[in-house]
């Protein structure tokens, strides 16, 4: 039987994310030695050498608390390097023996010893105080095998006892020594090494830039895709664990094939059927089951005399992609629907089967769980910086030609100036609504404009409110997501007769992107009228709530954009998908996967989504978007 | 349906698995009871700390799975051969469940899985009624379920498989469907209960039992609101308010053609 280590146990048991890591880093007693980059007064060699001690206090354990050396000793691990990509420590070099050097509560003798400070992340107060005898680390170690109440009662001076003598703490010793035995264990976090279970591994093979849905599910497919299991090192950069301003969580939720570009339709239909197979694709065992709370009501699009036509075209194409999707005329829709005006509406198209809309924090749960699963590293940090090496080339046409590839990713902690640079093969950027931030810190768009090396990736973030409201009069249980001629939507939620909708601004009210404010004016004014309108019982109706989130909006074709850089070779796009990233998640993270591990695209053929099309000018424009 | 000693009707969730305590159960759809609890408590503890223990556990889950799949696979050269009653009658037997074709008698598989043949020859006959429960139906296997499209009713009580994406399958038997019933269906909720109201020529409709379905009374006014033909069972718009001394009808004999 394979024992699995207490802590990927434990992780298994509560879920959090650094459970794997941790586990890693408790597992690698080599330190490797080497320069980190912990600005601030983090250095331990300004040890502080300390006069008699009075009654420090003396931290409790735990994994952040333990650093102290032997003036002498704090070289050990030159030369031995930690296996590639094992956890590595940062600046303290830790000396051997570490199981001897453990916070007991006892005081130490007054001889030489030394108060450690650790890195600047732990402040004083956790630093510990430890006995270590002039004699040496030998010494320290032969100590720690005598027994406790001899050996210690001779040396020590305790608090509260008189001087001269000393009284055996039965108890207090017992419960030491299981407290030792405990940590000498195997499996248990080894307290002496300096935590670093917050940062990413040194190494990495894919580095997925942004942890919504999008990066999520590249993820996942590269870890179900690869060759051999544990083939492939994936670390996930998210830079805010609460996602709160992460488009994902903040989305409708919406899920229909009625797109007017055969690659959507088929997107969405994988993502369909990945969203309703979720249970065997996330399964993990001893995790109960996914509800995705899918409701699969449909989306029902209403078109005025001038979009008329293309429905129709548009509802031929999704039909022939396998969409079961149906047109209705005015008088159709008054029968199914009676709720509705059909003032304006020339033509309707109804999706009946596989659309509908679902909770995007569950999927979002259940890829999390699953790629911790699979093994990949979750590392709460941002990314500031990507050193590239670049290579000049000649193309066929005899011109130069910069070819540059990413071979570190700095990834920076929060709140504070650590970073951790990660050696990796590949990066993805699925940043969502700041991919272009990312895009530019790799050196995309810095050239002379119409040049491919001055194209900018024309992802900005765009602001989209959505408001609910409740109306007891209003539509019953069989509404679908109704999309109106005038851009307003709404739909159902839950049982209680409340609804939530928006509107997609006109381009020149866009709202300002700086912050996630709502603005109730433009339920007011913009989007109420259209609704009550379409639907004569929306006049009463009494708004609960509002948030607001952000688009990554293709400014260029308001489409995704997928695959690699054709300047940056090992960076590839998942982002841009300007309002419907969630409900082609699924497929673009396949086809992205393919797309690294196999060169091409296999399944969906996402071509007319490569990054080329910025600079060649050529539009795959997207009509149906909300 | 089970009914407890003293005649309060139990939440339907475990009789369908009861078959194995397997440890391939996805974990938390089963409710377990005494012995099973620790059993499942041992079980986890082996599973979280033995990479072992959760291959084999993982293993067993994927190939319970296939299981499933297989016996939804489409039998599409049957349908190309005796046509598409035959085709979704055989279906429906394999799977354990009964048929009954127009002015015949019903067709039931004994207890180990045999049916007599003489359906094969009922090629232009259409298929009036399916008592599919307990069969382990799931959405692919829905694509042979509506093969029959002249049935006019349909029973899918207590199947596991059957859930909300299942339900918005259901459409194209809107002209002729006039009963179902999907008492027990441990994955069925509010949300696919709303997709029914494509077929408008539904007279009987049971929902009772339905664990997944978060207020039983709401839903059955708003059910009722949207098939205003229907008449709509199962659930007591009270329910929560007081026990009644006699509880709601349950059908589990074979649904009569209406």
């Amino acid at each position: 039987m394979v024992k699995k280590s207490s802590m990927a146990a434990a992780a298994e048991e509560l879920g959090p994310a650094p459970g794997i890591q941790a586990a890693i880093a408790a597992a690698s007693c080599c330190a490797k030695r080497g320069t980190r980059h912990t600005s601030g007064p983090g250095n331990p060699l300004n040890a502080l050498p300390l006069g008699k001690l009075g009654a420090l206090p003396i931290s409790a354990r735990g994994r952040a608390g333990l650093t102290y050396l032997k003036a002498s000793q704090w070289r050990v691990g030159a030369g031995l390097g930690g296996a590639p990509g094992e956890v590595t420590g940062r600046q303290p070099p830790i000396a051997w023996g570490g199981g001897a050097l453990r916070a007991t509560g006892q005081l130490a003798r007054s001889s030489e010893w030394r108060l450690v400070r650790s890195s600047d992340r732990w402040d004083n107060s956790e630093a510990a105080v430890r006995l270590s005898e002039g004699a040496g680390l030998r010494g320290a170690m032969i100590r720690r095998v005598l027994p406790h109440g001899l050996g210690r009662g001779l040396l020590t001076r305790r608090p509260g006892t008189r001087r001269g003598g000393f009284s055996l703490d039965w108890d207090g010793k017992v419960s030491e020594i299981k407290k030792k035995i405990k940590s000498i264990l195997p499996g248990t976090p080894c307290d002496v090494l300096p935590d670093t279970s917050h940062l990413p591994p040194e190494h990495s093979d894919v580095v997925v830039v942004g942890g919504g849905v999008l990066g999520l599910s590249v993820a996942y497919w590269l870890k179900q895709l690869e060759n051999r299991r544990g083939g492939m090192r994936v670390l996930v950069v998210e830079r805010d664990h609460t996602y709160s301003q992460a488009s994902t969580g903040l989305s409708v939720g919406g899920i229909c094939q009625q797109f007017s570009l055969p690659e959507n339709i088929q997107l969405s239909l994988f993502s369909a059927s990945f969203l309703r197979n979720i249970n065997e694709y996330l399964a993990v065992t001893n995790a109960p089951p996914l509800d995705l709370q899918f409701n699969p009501s449909g989306y029902l699009l209403l078109a005025s005399e001038k979009d008329a036509a293309a429905m129709e075209s548009n509802v031929k194409v999704q039909k022939q992609e396998g969409a079961k999707v149906c047109l209705m005329s005015p008088d159709q829709l008054r029968n199914k629907f009676p709720w509705i005006n059909t003032e304006g509406v020339a033509l309707a198209s109804y999706g009946m089967e596989n659309e509908g809309w679902f909770d995007p924090w569950c999927l979002l749960h259940g890829l999390r769980q699953k790629l911790m699963s699979m093994g990949v590293f979750f590392c709460q940090g941002e990314v500031t910086r990507f050193v590239t090496s670049s290579q000049r080339m000649m193309t066929t046409d005899d011109e130069m030609v910069t070819l540059k590839s990413i071979h570190e990713v700095h990834v920076k902690m929060d709140h504070s100036l650590e970073y951790q640079p990660v050696e990796c093969a590949i990066v993805i950027n699925a940043a969502g609504a700041w991919s272009a931030q990312i895009a530019a810190l790799a050196g995309i768009g810095k050239g002379p404009p119409g040049t491919l090396q001055g194209t900018k990736l024309p992802v900005e973030p765009r602001k989209r409110y959505v408001y609910v409201w409740h109306c007891p009069q209003g539509p019953g249980l069989e509404t679908p997501l109704v999309a109106d001629t005038s851009g307003a939507y709404f739909r159902r939620e839950g049982l209680g007769s409340n609804y939530l909708g928006g509107r997609s601004p006109a381009e020149e009210e866009e709202p300002d992107p700086a912050n996630l404010e709502v603005d109730h004016d433009f339920f007011q004014e913009k989007v109420w009228p259209h609704l009550a309108l379409r639907v004569p019982a929306f006049e009463t109706l009494k708004v609960q709530t509002a948030w607001a989130g952000y688009y990554d909006y293709n400014t260029f074709d308001q489409n995704g954009v997928v695959g690699p850089h054709p300047l940056v070779v090992n960076m590839y796009f998942a982002t841009g998908f300007s309002g419907h990233g969630l409900q082609q998640a699924p497929g673009v993270g396949r086809a992205v996967a393919e797309m690294i591990l196999e060169g091409s695209f296999q399944t969906i053929d996402l071509s007319p989504f490569l990054f080329n099309r910025f600079y060649l000018g050529e539009k795959t424009q997207e009509n149906n978007i909300m | 349906m089970t009914q407890g000693a003293n005649g309060q009707s139990l939440r339907l969730v475990a009789p369908m698995w009861n078959g194995t305590r397997g440890i391939h159960r996805l974990g938390g759809a089963v409710v377990p009871e005494g012995n099973q609890k620790k059993e499942r408590k041992m079980l986890q503890f082996l599973n979280n700390h033995f990479y072992d223990v959760e291959a084999l556990r993982g293993y067993l889950l994927q190939r319970e799975m296939s299981k499933v799949h297989l016996k939804n696979r489409s039998f599409t050269w049957l349908e190309e051969q005796h046509g598409p009653y035959s085709a979704g009658a055989f279906f429906i037997l394999k799977q354990g469940g009964a048929v009954k074709f127009r002015d015949k008698e019903w067709i039931r598989p004994d207890k180990y899985g045999h049916f007599s043949p003489e359906f094969w020859n009922f090629r232009e006959v259409p298929v009036e009624a399916v008592d599919a429960s307990d069969c382990e139906i799931n959405y692919e296997g829905l694509d042979n379920l509506l093969l029959l499209k002249e049935l006019q009713s349909l029973s899918l009580q207590r199947c596991p498989h059957v859930d909300d994406w299942c339900l918005s399958r259901l459409y194209p038997l809107a002209d002729s469907l006039q009963e179902l019933s999907l008492a027990g269906c441990p994955r069925v909720s509010e949300r696919g209960l709303a997709c029914l109201h494509h077929l408008q020529n539904l007279r009987r409709l049971d929902i009772s039992d339905l664990p997944a379905v978060s207020n039983p009374g709401l839903t059955q006014i708003l059910v009722e609101e949207m098939l205003p033909n229907c008449q709509v069972v199962g659930v007591d718009w009270a329910e929560g308010l007081k026990l009644g001394p006699e509880e709601q009808p349950q059908d589990t004999a074979s649904p009569v053609p209406a």
